[in-house]
Formats: C-alpha cells, structure tokens, sequence
C-alpha cells in the first residue's frame, strides 16, 4: 500500500521511529502550484463579480454583495480580467498534470473514493464533530479524507467547465444549455467557488489541528510516526 | 526488514524532497512588478489566440422567441462616456477606406437597401450582465461585398462619432450574424443606443459592439486595437 516505509534511528539516544513517504512530488508540485492559482483565480473572480455583482438584471440592478477591493485582484475589471484569463490556463494545466500522473502512476488508488469506502465515512464524522470514539485508521486516507479530496477535484473540473460556459457561451453552447444558459452558467460558476471556499476552510482548519508532521508531509512527502504503521 | 537510517541522514532526505518543489516559486515572478505587467499581458495574448481557434465561422448564436425578449425600455446603455454625441442624423455618412474597390462615403439608404436582417440574440456585457434583445440591420458581410473589401485582409477598423473606435477579425466581421444594426425591435436605432448605424455581433462582448459609426476600414495593421482593447481588456473576446 505504501510506496516507503523506513525506520530512523537517532544516533544520541538510538530511539527508532518509523516514517513513510505519503505524497510523491507530482502531487506535492500540484497541491502547491494549484493552491496559489486557485487563490489568483478565487481573488481576481472576485474583482470581476465586483463590476456586476448581481445575477439578476442590469435595470433595475439589485446588488448581491459588496465584496472589499482589499480582497480583489487585478485593481479593476481589466486587470481582474487579466489575471483570471492567465491563471485559468496554469490552473487547468495543473489539473491536467495531476490527472495524468495519478493515472500513470496509479497513485489515485490511494485517494479516489470509492464504494468501498462509504461505510467508513458515518464513524469519521461522528468522531470528528460529535466526540465520538476515533475509527481505527489503515490507510494514508480515511475514508471521510477520501471524500473531501474526491469532491473537491470534482468541483475543481466543474469550476474549469462552468467558467468555460462563461468564457465561450456562444461556441460552448451545448454547455451553457446544460446550466440553464449563459446566465445560470455565471450562477453555477459562482456557487462552485463558494464549495471550493467551504472544502478550503474545513481543509485549513484539518491542518491546523493536526500540526506540524502532517503540514510537513506535504512538503517533503514524508510523515514520520503515521497512525497506520501503529501497532 | 525495512530500510534504516540515521536521523541525519533522514534530514538531508527531506530537505531534498523540498527544495524539489522550487519550481513552484516560478509563479512569483507575477508578483515582480517589471515582469507582472508583460506576463499578464501574454496571458491575455494567449487567451485571445485560443479565442480565435475556437471560433467557428459557421456556428450561429442562439437566437430566441419574441416572448425571450426584454422591453427596451430595460435594455441597458453603456455608452463609455456621452448617451448622445450630437451625431447629424440628416447629414451622417459612413467613411469606407482601405482595402475595398469603392471606397467614400455610404448613405444610410445604402445600408437599408441591402437585405435586411432582423434577430433576437442575447447581448453579454464584459461586466457580467446580459439581456435578449432584437435587432435588426445588415449583414456586415453584405456591405464589404457591396464595397467590394478584399476579405483576405485581417481586420475591420471602425471609429465612431463619440472618439470610440474599435476592430473585428476578419472571420467575425464575416459571420452571418454579425449586422451593421440600424433598427432595435423594429424601430429605427434611438440614439442612445448608437444611431443611425452601429455594430450587433452575438459572437462578440459587449464593448466590440460599436455605436454611432462614423468610419470603416478594412485593413491588415491596426495601430490601435479598440477603446477598452488599448486599456487592457481581451482583444478578441469572442464569445
């Protein structure tokens, strides 16, 4: 199941602990380089949504929110434009990068949800929001782990589809129909950024409460003493 | 037996493993304010040449039922800066040069008198909004061959009565749906909304949609592109 696992002695006390290597790099480079363009792509979406920030109609407009310039990129519609419009490319680039080594590599064996992994997803959220007792973990992903990720590179594909059916709604526009037409297509495109946001938080807030090892897991692809090599 | 070593050893390991990550650190050179404006600049560039791939001259718009069609009273006007720039509806001719065999000044009669289209497609602003509204007029591929333009030539190059101006690819000024608009649901262009003669492109944003046209050129250099274009919006922006 693991692609290494070593032992580390220290050399002063002669204390061994285990380690593994969890995250190949291509996955690691993909977390990092997506990370930064999905904030770029979040950030100037935003400037963007700021010149109509409606769905409705132009007259009588309604505005839907008032997003804060300080939380904006690119300083105005143009400048958001420009952003959005290169960062999509690097965005979907990753993305394709990622699905070509997870495939090649069969590395997605280790994240994919499947069937399989249903029954275990009740016990992980009963114990992580209502205390209860801590499922006993045999892989690098739980299953509830499994789900998020799964899910979340779904609405990662869906963001790059419904944002093309804003882009290109008269070329795409098979695609646009699919959403309910060019204006539903922007409603779409906005709400998978909202769950894109909401994955994002409980993702941090996972982080956070896990602490260092696992953060740095993700930077070298080693975690020492993981809960599945226990014994 | 699993591998074992030494703590140091260990280190030096996972230090590797992240420095192989450096690549990552490329993307900073967006945040280095010499390199960041020609970056974004080719990004765009980029975006605008696959624009221009996707682009299929035979692929019409979607055009709607009368019942889709917002009343003109809330079709909204964008002009960038005057509703009316006082245009001399009496005496307005359009100014065809470049690479055409009749050049001069065509009458509005002129553009009348070509067979006229009328069609309800949906207007998206590069803002976010749209609305579904008809409009009727030429079809510009009618008038370049009426004025006889040379259509392997690049771009056509309009400039209008308020200092706006701006240019289409060849291909898009070619689509059947592309108008040289005089009419909006059935009556002549208020001027607001660009009298007497505008652009109506359902392939294009918004801002490409010309109005109050004053002069056409059909040309292979722009030395500049449009109004918002030179300001840094997409150059294409197809839809």
């Amino acid at each position: 199941m693991h692609e290494a696992v070593i032992e580390i002695e220290s050399p002063k006390t002669g204390e061994v602990v285990q380690a593994a290597y969890e995250h190949p790099w291509a996955v690691r480079f993909s977390h990092w380089l997506n990370a930064v363009s999905l904030l770029v792509m979040v950030a100037s979406g935003f400037q963007i949504f700021r010149a109509f920030p409606s769905f409705g109609a132009k007259i009588p407009q309604k505005d839907l929110l008032h997003w804060p310039q300080a939380f904006a990129l690119g300083g105005w519609l143009g400048g958001g434009l420009q952003w959005h419009l290169t960062f999509m490319w690097i965005y979907i680039a990753t993305g394709l990068f990622y699905f070509g080594y997870q495939m090649f590599s069969r590395n997605y064996r280790q994240v994919l949800f499947t069937p399989r992994d249903i029954r275990g997803v009740w016990p992980m959220v009963h114990y992580y929001f209502f205390f209860g007792p801590k499922p006993v973990v045999h892989e690098v992903y739980n299953p509830l782990q499994k789900l998020a990720y799964t899910s979340v590179v779904g609405l990662g594909i869906l963001s790059v589809v419904t944002g093309l059916a804003v882009w290109k709604p008269v070329q795409f526009s098979w695609l646009a129909w699919m959403m309910g037409g060019f204006h539903w297509a922007r409603i779409w495109h906005f709400a998978v950024m909202w769950a894109i946001l909401f994955f994002l938080l409980g993702h941090l807030i996972m982080v956070i409460l896990h602490g260092w090892n696992n953060f740095a897991s993700m930077l070298t692809g080693w975690k020492k003493n993981p809960e599945y090599l226990e014994r | 037996m699993q591998t074992r070593i030494d703590s140091r050893k260990f280190k030096k390991v996972t230090r590797r493993e992240l420095l192989k990550l450096a690549p990552v650190l490329a993307v900073g050179a967006f945040a280095i304010p010499r390199l960041q404006e020609p970056l974004l600049k080719a990004g765009l560039g980029f975006s605008d040449w696959a624009s221009a791939r996707l682009f299929r001259s035979g692929h019409l718009a979607t055009t709607f039922p009368d019942s889709d069609v917002v009343p003109l009273e809330t079709f909204p006007i964008n002009g960038y800066d005057v509703a009316d720039p006082g245009v001399d509806l009496e005496k307005w001719t359009l100014t065809v040069t470049g690479a055409v065999q009749k050049p001069g000044d065509y009458k509005l009669t002129q553009f009348q008198a070509l067979p006229p289209v009328r069609q309800n497609t949906r207007h998206v602003c590069v803002e976010g909004w749209d609305a579904i509204g008809r409009f009727g007029g030429a079809r510009l591929s009618d008038f370049l061959q009426l004025v006889g333009a040379d259509t392997k030539t690049r771009f056509v190059y309009v400039e209008c009565a308020d200092d706006y101006y701006e240019s289409l690819d060849m291909a898009t000024a070619l689509h059947p749906q592309t108008l040289l608009c005089y009419e909006m649901y059935d009556q002549p262009l208020t001027r607001e909304h660009g009298a007497p003669l505008r652009l109506q492109i359902p392939t294009k944003v918004g801002y490409k949609q010309a109005k109050y046209l004053t002069s056409l050129s059909v040309t292979n250099v722009l030395t500049r592109v449009g109004y918002w274009e030179d300001q840094g919006y997409s150059s294409f922006y197809g839809l």
